[in-house]
């Protein structure tokens, strides 16, 4: 097995608030970032897949389909977009780096032929980024919940 | 489920390689330019790695403002623009990167909001070391085989 990983970039704006906190509380848990003007950053996504080399094409997953699934996917979707007021990700869920990793997983996740989805890092900035390795893995034994609810505040907030 | 929170800090300090355990040759031939009695200086990056749970309510694995403050009081404030000889954890180990790792890492581990996974310390862009959480300390991941002494003691010698 092999790893490949592909980055690329978006930029995009966002504010942290959650409506079950007060005002008081939203300016003590998130500081500057719960002004909900917003404000942006750079940011970077690496998605590293693994999976077999062909034996056809040395590829694990050929790395133009990989760019245009990130694009379709991810970043034409939150380039130069209000995370919190544009992207349904984010309706309920606040669009902290560890939630866009989770929500760029579940984008992802099943779309790439050939290969498995390993990780999701989002850098925010240089000096900070989060990392995603999926869901636990799924009981069989109970019901089988596919891309289900699992990205933090989904079903909490709102 | 777990997301892995990664954060860095810079600091810039001096620092001289010197065992006194060792003769002037033999300081000499381990340590190269580094044994240079006045010391000289680089400009570090600490990559602090915990892993946890995402809180429901804030979005976050730990509230970034609690690190950064966790760090300008513990690392930075101790860590920056000094000499790191003169500090008590290296008046008898020498303050390789190595050594230095295990003494950040020591210090984060007492971050309360999430669990620590790992300290990455950047000395130049091409030299790092990583000092992992040992096993030992992760409640949901046994050791393998029963505890023994620390494999990094003792490491730059």
């Amino acid at each position: 097995m092999i790893f490949l990983t592909r980055k690329a970039e978006f930029s995009a704006a966002h504010f942290y608030w959650n409506d079950d906190l007060s005002p008081e509380e939203n300016e003590r848990v998130f500081g500057k970032c719960a002004n909900r003007n917003g404000h942006g950053h750079n940011y970077t996504i690496e998605v590293t897949v693994s999976g077999e080399i062909d034996p056809v094409t040395g590829f694990v997953v050929d790395l133009k389909l990989l760019k245009d699934i990130l694009e379709r996917e991810v970043v034409g979707v939150y380039d130069h977009r209000h995370l919190n007021h544009e992207i349904p990700d984010f309706k309920t869920a606040i669009p902290t780096t560890e939630n866009i990793a989770i929500a760029a997983w579940k984008r992802l996740e099943g779309k790439i032929p050939g290969a498995k989805l390993y990780k999701i890092r989002i850098y925010e900035t240089l000096d900070l980024f989060a990392d995603f390795y999926g869901p636990p893995p799924v009981d069989e034994s109970q019901e089988i919940c596919g891309l289900g609810n699992y990205m933090a505040g989904e079903d909490s907030a709102g | 489920m777990n997301v892995f929170l990664n954060r860095r800090y810079h600091f810039s300090a001096s620092h001289r390689l010197h065992a006194d355990s060792l003769s002037a040759e033999e300081n000499s031939r381990t340590f190269g330019k580094c044994n240079n009695p006045f010391g000289h200086g680089h400009n570090y990056i600490v990559t602090v790695r915990f892993s946890g749970a995402v809180d429901p309510a804030t979005g976050m694995v730990a509230n970034l403002a609690d690190l950064d403050q966790f760090a300008k009081q513990r690392l930075l404030s101790r860590y920056h623009l000094v000499n790191l000889n003169t500090l008590p954890e290296f008046e008898s180990v020498v303050p390789t990167t190595e050594n230095l790792a295990i003494e950040v890492h020591r210090i984060f581990s007492h971050f309360p909001h999430a669990f620590l996974e790992s300290v990455n310390i950047e000395e130049t862009p091409n030299n790092s070391f990583i000092y992992v959480t040992p096993s030992i300390f992760r409640s949901s991941d046994p050791p393998q085989v029963p505890f023994s002494a620390p494999q990094t003691k003792g490491s730059a010698t």
